[in-house]
């Protein structure tokens, strides 16, 4: 991927602005706060999103309110601050990915949210049920979570494993309720198989049918593909996709980017405090120029000179294999720019409009935040 | 919520289940007991027939104390390992996000480690009670059946037990690793051994005050010790390994 703003040097005086203005412009948006982007930009639980299958999540769900509500959440080890100011909503239906690096607070997050650990500050309604140590075993039987680590008892069997979580839940029906888990885990053959003689991802995804076991509110998974080879990990993200198809409500948190993009409503990057909140599509819109990657046989001998007076032309940037060009609209720069190249004596052997992933986004967002942690 | 037993039944039937495939636990519940059982065996073929009939009463009591031994030990591994061994292994946070209470938790694994520990210190005394109806002479096997000494061990035994399975589960709570909860859960069984030492070096002589007295203090500390187990469970060190 093209990232325009990172070389510092840029077209000739005159010429439209380069490289060092787009960081500009892009740290102008990057400054902006989660909550605004959410709020005024379009980034409400229930938004029209192109991108992910399946129904459209609800903002307000059977009980009223969001699935899942923060506001100015904080949790403090002592000096250690595990992750604060964090405030979000999430809608009945939604798949919401909660992304960031390791030490982010991602985990620490959904154990608050579970009722695990007492927040510092802040508050949250779970299911909508407020968060508090005394409204614990409530919201635990209305919600599920899927640790990082399976955590099943090795020496029992499939079925046993559940049998015992259908009775923390005090659950009805526990044999057709196992049935149904193990049918929608794809694991209803091996029931009667010790735990402990399942691969790493057969086991994951007995504990993805163990959260199922008690139809949760909200069913919270976090790191589901941790460890994973990529066989096992696209086996759970199916399986989360089919979830998703069925309007679960799904808190995902992850530090695989194409996982979040490829299965969330809405994503979150969380580093200590929350830096961004939106679609997946929405994000790079906001932080990111479009753009189109140009590639000649040889470099242009005036590129200044072939580039000045395009219409929709914000921009341009010298690359290794070419030209990278911020436009307003790709669809009318790009005839417009081969045009210019042709007028100019150019071998053009591609021009294809710059398409930027959640990566980017994310890895922009996190680089800037440490540069601010720095300065 | 109130207390379910469904909940600590779970967590009971998990265990018993746990156990009933883990060889290595169930070996070393049966090896223990016939260790402790041999001595106090032994000695009743030993007692000459000369023996004055309090003599003969305070040797079968001192046998009978060893045995008492017994449901102190056999729990104390199992419930020094019930939280943190769950801990170490990764399951006790998937336990902890539902919505058992901790004292349905601990009500559970305390059940876990009580009811094997009567099945074998019960049985552990009824093959004593064989062996003295088979093989004792007649004048010590009826001294073996008088009722007080039945009923001593059956109300000493499930209170023992009790005992050690709430310092064994304290410490578990406290503890960061299993070897360290498991030598630290075997000092559980010292205080019975202590009153056994006691008797035999005569500083204490067995009586029915002394029983009673016994059993009541042991039945107000069971009662305490799940109280305070359960104050010590604390979800979110748990959970974070002590970061709180």
């Amino acid at each position: 991927m093209v990232c325009l703003a990172l070389a510092s040097g840029g077209g000739p005086p005159g010429s439209p602005p380069t490289g060092p203005a787009f960081r500009r412009e892009m740290r102008t948006v990057l400054t902006v706060p989660a909550t605004r982007l959410r709020r005024n930009q379009g980034s409400t639980p229930g938004g029209p999103d192109p991108e992910p299958a399946g129904p459209d999540p609800e903002p307000a769900g059977p009980l009223g309110g969001y699935a899942v509500a923060a506001e100015h959440l904080t949790k403090h080890f002592g000096d250690r601050v595990a992750f604060e100011d964090v405030s979000f909503e999430v809608g009945y239906g939604e798949v919401f990915g909660f992304l960031g690096p390791n030490g982010a607070g991602k985990t620490t997050t959904v154990r608050t949210l579970g009722t695990l650990l007492t927040p510092t500050s802040g508050s949250a309604t779970v299911a909508g049920i407020p968060l508090s140590m005394a409204n614990g075993p409530q919201i635990r039987a209305r919600i599920s979570i899927m640790p990082e680590s399976p955590g099943l008892y090795l020496r029992l069997t499939v079925t046993e494993n559940l049998e015992c979580f259908a009775g923390l839940y005090e659950l009805d029906d526990v044999r057709g309720r196992i049935q149904r888990a193990l049918r929608a885990v794809n694991l209803a053959d091996r029931a009667s198989d010790l735990c402990g003689s399942l691969s790493k991802g057969l086991r994951q995804r007995v504990a993805l049918a163990r959260a199922l076991l008690n139809d949760p509110a909200v069913l919270f998974l976090d790191e589901p593909t941790s460890g994973l080879d990529p066989v096992a990990a696209r086996e759970v993200h199916e399986l989360i996709a089919s979830l998703r198809e069925r309007g679960v409500t799904i808190f995902l948190t992850t530090h695989r980017l194409e996982e979040a993009e490829r299965l969330c409503h809405r994503v979150a990057i969380l580093n200590t405090t929350l830096l961004l909140i939106g679609q997946p599509g929405e994000l790079r819109e906001q932080l990111f120029t479009k753009s189109l990657d140009v590639r000649i046989r040889t470099p242009l001998d005036d590129p200044g000179r072939v580039f000045a007076h395009l219409p929709g032309l914000e921009g341009w940037q010298q690359e290794p294999s070419g030209y990278a060009l911020a436009v307003s609209d790709p669809q009318v720069a790009a005839p417009e720019v081969a045009r210019a190249l042709v007028h100019a004596g150019a071998d053009i052997l591609s021009i294809a409009e710059s398409r930027r992933t959640l990566e980017d986004v994310y890895l922009e967002l996190i680089d800037e935040d440490v540069e601010a942690r720095r300065r | 919520m109130s207390f379910s037993w469904t909940r600590a039944g779970a967590i009971l039937r998990k265990e018993l289940r746990d156990y009933r495939r883990n060889r290595f636990v169930i070996l070393t519940m049966a090896v223990l007991p016939l260790v402790f059982v041999a001595l106090p065996t032994i000695s009743l073929f030993t007692i000459k027939v000369s023996v004055t009939s309090a003599r003969l009463d305070a040797r079968i009591g001192l046998s009978l104390l060893y045995l008492l031994i017994i449901p102190a030990i056999v729990p104390s591994a199992l419930a020094a390992y019930s939280v943190v061994g769950e801990r170490e292994q990764g399951t006790l946070e998937p336990v902890l996000i539902t919505p058992i209470s901790r004292e349905e938790f601990l009500v559970g694994k305390a059940l876990a480690a009580l009811i094997p520990a009567l099945a074998v210190a019960y049985t552990i005394f009824g093959v004593f009670l064989a062996a003295a109806a088979l093989f004792a002479r007649p004048g010590v096997a009826s001294a073996v059946f008088q009722g007080s000494h039945l009923l001593v061990q059956l109300l000493f035994t499930p209170l023992l037990a009790g005992w050690s399975i709430w310092v064994g589960i304290a410490i578990s709570a406290r503890s960061a690793d299993v070897r360290v909860a498991q030598q630290l859960g075997v000092f559980a069984s010292l205080p019975p051994l202590a009153v056994v030492a006691l008797i035999t070096l005569n500083v204490l002589s067995p009586s029915t005050g002394l029983a009673l007295g016994l059993a009541a203090a042991l039945f107000a500390l069971d009662g305490l010790g799940w109280r305070a187990v359960a104050a010590m469970f604390d979800r979110e060190r748990l959970v974070t390994g002590g970061r709180t």
